[in-house]
């Protein structure tokens, strides 16, 4: 059979344009009702979510690569596991939301909006990079996202969101280790007495750095933390279950009730980042349990082929052009050059005129330009 | 480490006597420790002589340190002693400070110095103060420990160094070890002292190994907080630093010495009680003076030997202004070009030194 005749043979071989999937919240509080039991899931959605999760996962995937090499350095905390909660989560908000999270934040930012050069030419300190150098792995910003933000705790953007009355909602992103972090409980506090949009959520991977959740928190429900505010506890490998729950989350925030809490359950193959091995405080049979039972892209790839949305041969395909795409993007981030020392100084104050920054002594004197 | 050092130090002790007279010759068997074996021997031996010590933080037990600092130590002395604690700066820091007040004592562990901001009211507010505030009732013997100071690559948020922000409060002690003699001996002062003592260690330096003296080896080797230590004799410029700008002082000076300029390397070793006596005493013998520091330039530990200075005997001994050798005025970029350049180098050291004597 000749080439143009096999192409000719998948064009004409019929997919379902959709399916109907049953999705289980898994537990739900102080909510008269939740997210909806079934959700439909079109072919392009499915194609679309595949290919942003392979991306994610093969980018991560690359980054490992890269750090080994000592091409990146300092800190990288890698997200591959994770990759249905920032899918799915943007599956579920609109580019105008707001996002803030923590500093395992590869896959955020590349869901909110940056590609994929941008991210590896950040983690590899050049000028390409999407902070030209400057942040590195868990300073990564884009249009509507925040961070990225190395010292955890609740950064909330919420108030902006109410005192702008655009029915914009702010998501707030921290881990089971963080959620012990007093200040999410000012922030609670406050986005219930003022009714803000605020969507936090705990992306709960099981350890904080080497510790467990039952070693770290007095209560493990992380949905059930925000006390008076109403919470989702939700299968964070199951992308349709994260999107739907999204969903609710956001139409709930944006009808003026005030915040909601959703606790993602996930898992992270990683160590902590990049330094921790991720064996001595769990087994090797965990980490592998998980990823035959609940990898999220297998499950979905599983939904897409079984309901004749997808066919395998054409997943492979994605697979293939995403691989492509990771290695072009390494490439430019292993030859791109490093930003210049001139720019040492740059963007200290916003908006301000040039001035004058002192280096290692006196007589080293770099402009600061905003 | 322990056993090694044990196995040591026996038959050191027998010729301890001979040692204590031959004090400048190399030991028969050197020892090598590094800074963070040191540390670790030193709140062993602590933990072990007073059952009111103990240590928490994040990782510290299980984990056996987030950068092994506190290896063996929850294997050795269990969960009473050695605590694993919730990421939970404040909280921790709050609870670790009124174990102090109800009689026990301390190590709180920040998993660097940074994440010391989010409890830093309990630094100075609930510890530093309470003592004189009390009218002398209420001592609050803790000791606040972790690095300090900029990494590799970890760029602004976990590369702060804290020295001038804990320096500067009355009421604090604050140590700055460079060298595994340093580290063990002011460690365990700390531990021992009455008042809340902060530790700044450095991340770079804990896989450095230094010779370790056979006095360091005794469980009893304690290094006076408020005194500095003159790493290397000089005459014609006195330079000052502290943690591990100290050692790319001692650089420069080897780099120096062959073209005739001898240094006077001083190794502050605590940032508060500073002692100025001894940096007088050098600027009166040498009449130069240059600080080097990480951390940021305003407000900074130089700045303060500098005011120190002119306001004592030694400014008018002084031949030229004294300089400050700083980290850059920036927050810590990641980009490695940019991250070389805000922290002070040797060529940055020397350049500093020749400029002050006019070379």
């Amino acid at each position: 059979m000749s080439f143009k005749a096999s192409r000719v043979l998948v064009a004409s071989r019929n997919f379902a344009n959709d399916a109907t999937f049953e999705i289980k919240v898994r537990s739900g509080l102080r909510l008269e009702e939740g997210p909806p039991v079934t959700t439909v899931l079109t072919r392009e959605d499915g194609l679309k979510y595949y290919r942003m999760m392979q991306t994610v996962h093969r980018m991560e995937l690359k980054a490992d690569q890269l750090y080994k090499q000592k091409i990146i350095r300092g800190f990288c905390h890698l997200c591959d596991g994770q990759e249905a909660c920032c899918v799915g989560l943007e599956a579920g908000i609109n580019p105008t939301d707001h996002l803030i999270t923590a500093y395992r934040a590869h896959g955020f930012t590349f869901t909110r909006g940056l590609s994929v050069r941008e991210i590896l030419a950040e983690l590899t300190g050049r000028k390409g990079g999407c902070a030209k150098g400057k942040g590195g792995s868990m300073h990564m910003y884009a249009k509507n996202f925040y961070g990225g933000n190395g010292i955890v705790g609740a950064q909330v953007l919420a108030l902006a969101c109410k005192y702008n009355g655009k029915d914009e909602v702010c998501l707030t992103l921290y881990g089971d280790g963080a959620a012990n972090q007093g200040q999410i409980f000012e922030a609670y506090n406050m986005a219930a007495l003022w009714k803000l949009p605020c969507i936090f959520i705990c992306e709960n991977n099981r350890y904080g750095m080497g510790t467990s959740v039952e070693r770290a928190a007095a209560s493990t429900d992380y949905y059930k933390r925000g006390d008076f505010i109403p919470g989702l506890r939700v299968d964070g490998m199951d992308i349709l279950c994260v999107r739907e729950a999204t969903r609710f989350a956001a139409a709930y925030c944006r009808s003026g009730k005030g915040p909601i809490l959703m606790e993602l359950q996930t898992y992270r193959y990683h160590g902590h980042s990049m330094s921790d091995p991720g064996v001595s405080y769990r087994t090797r049979e965990e980490i592998q349990e998980v990823r035959s039972k609940s990898d999220p892209i297998m499950l979905l790839k599983d939904r897409m082929v079984n309901n004749n949305l997808a066919s395998v041969e054409e997943l492979k395909e994605i697979d293939v052009e995403v691989r492509k795409e990771i290695e072009d993007a390494a490439q430019f981030a292993t030859a791109d050059p490093e930003p210049p020392l001139e720019e040492l100084g740059y963007h200290i104050y916003s908006s301000d005129p040039p001035f004058e920054v002192r280096g290692a002594n006196q007589w080293i004197k770099f402009k600061s330009v905003s | 480490m322990a056993a090694v050092s044990g196995l040591v130090r026996r038959p050191l002790q027998q010729v301890s006597g001979l040692l204590k007279r031959r004090f400048h010759r190399t030991a028969p068997a050197a020892l090598q420790v590094t800074v963070r074996d040191a540390i670790n021997q030193g709140m062993d031996e602590e933990l072990e002589r007073d059952e009111k010590v103990f240590l928490l933080g994040e990782e510290v037990a299980q984990y056996d340190g987030a950068y092994k600092v506190s290896r063996g130590l929850w294997k050795k002395y269990g969960d009473k002693r050695i605590i694993d604690t919730p990421i939970s700066e404040m909280g921790f820091a709050g609870i670790a400070v009124g174990a102090a007040m109800a009689g026990l004592r301390p190590i709180c562990e920040f998993m660097t110095f940074n994440f010391s901001m989010q409890a830093i009211d309990q630094v100075i507010n609930s510890a530093a103060k309470t003592y004189y505030m009390s009218g002398g009732l209420q001592p609050v013997p803790i000791v606040f420990r972790g690095p300090n100071g900029a990494s590799a690559g970890v760029a602004a948020q976990h590369s702060q160094c804290f020295a001038a922000w804990y320096g500067h409060c009355p009421g604090l002690k604050v140590v700055s070890p460079w060298s595994s003699e340093d580290a063990k001996g002011l460690i365990k002062s700390a531990i021992r002292d009455n008042n809340p003592v902060v530790v700044l260690e450095n991340e770079l330096m804990y896989g450095v190994p230094f010779e370790f003296p056979a006095e360091a080896q005794s469980k009893d080797f304690l290094i006076p907080i408020g005194k500095a230590k003159i790493e290397r004799q000089g005459t014609h410029i006195t330079v000052v630093s502290h943690s591990r700008p100290v050692g790319h002082c001692l650089e420069a000076a080897t780099v120096l010495s062959k073209e005739g300029i001898e240094c006077e390397v001083i190794n502050m070793r605590t940032i508060r009680p500073m002692d100025i006596e001894t940096i007088e005493a050098s600027v009166v013998k040498t009449n130069h003076l240059i600080t080097v520091e990480g951390g940021w330039p305003q407000f900074g530990v130089g700045a303060e030997i500098c005011a120190r200075i002119m306001e004592g005997p030694a400014f008018n001994f002084l031949d030229a202004p004294a300089v400050r050798v700083t980290g850059a005025d920036v927050p810590m970029p990641y980009a490695k070009i940019l991250e070389d350049n805000s922290v002070p180098q040797v060529k940055d050291i020397i350049f500093a030194i020749k400029k002050t004597l006019n070379i």
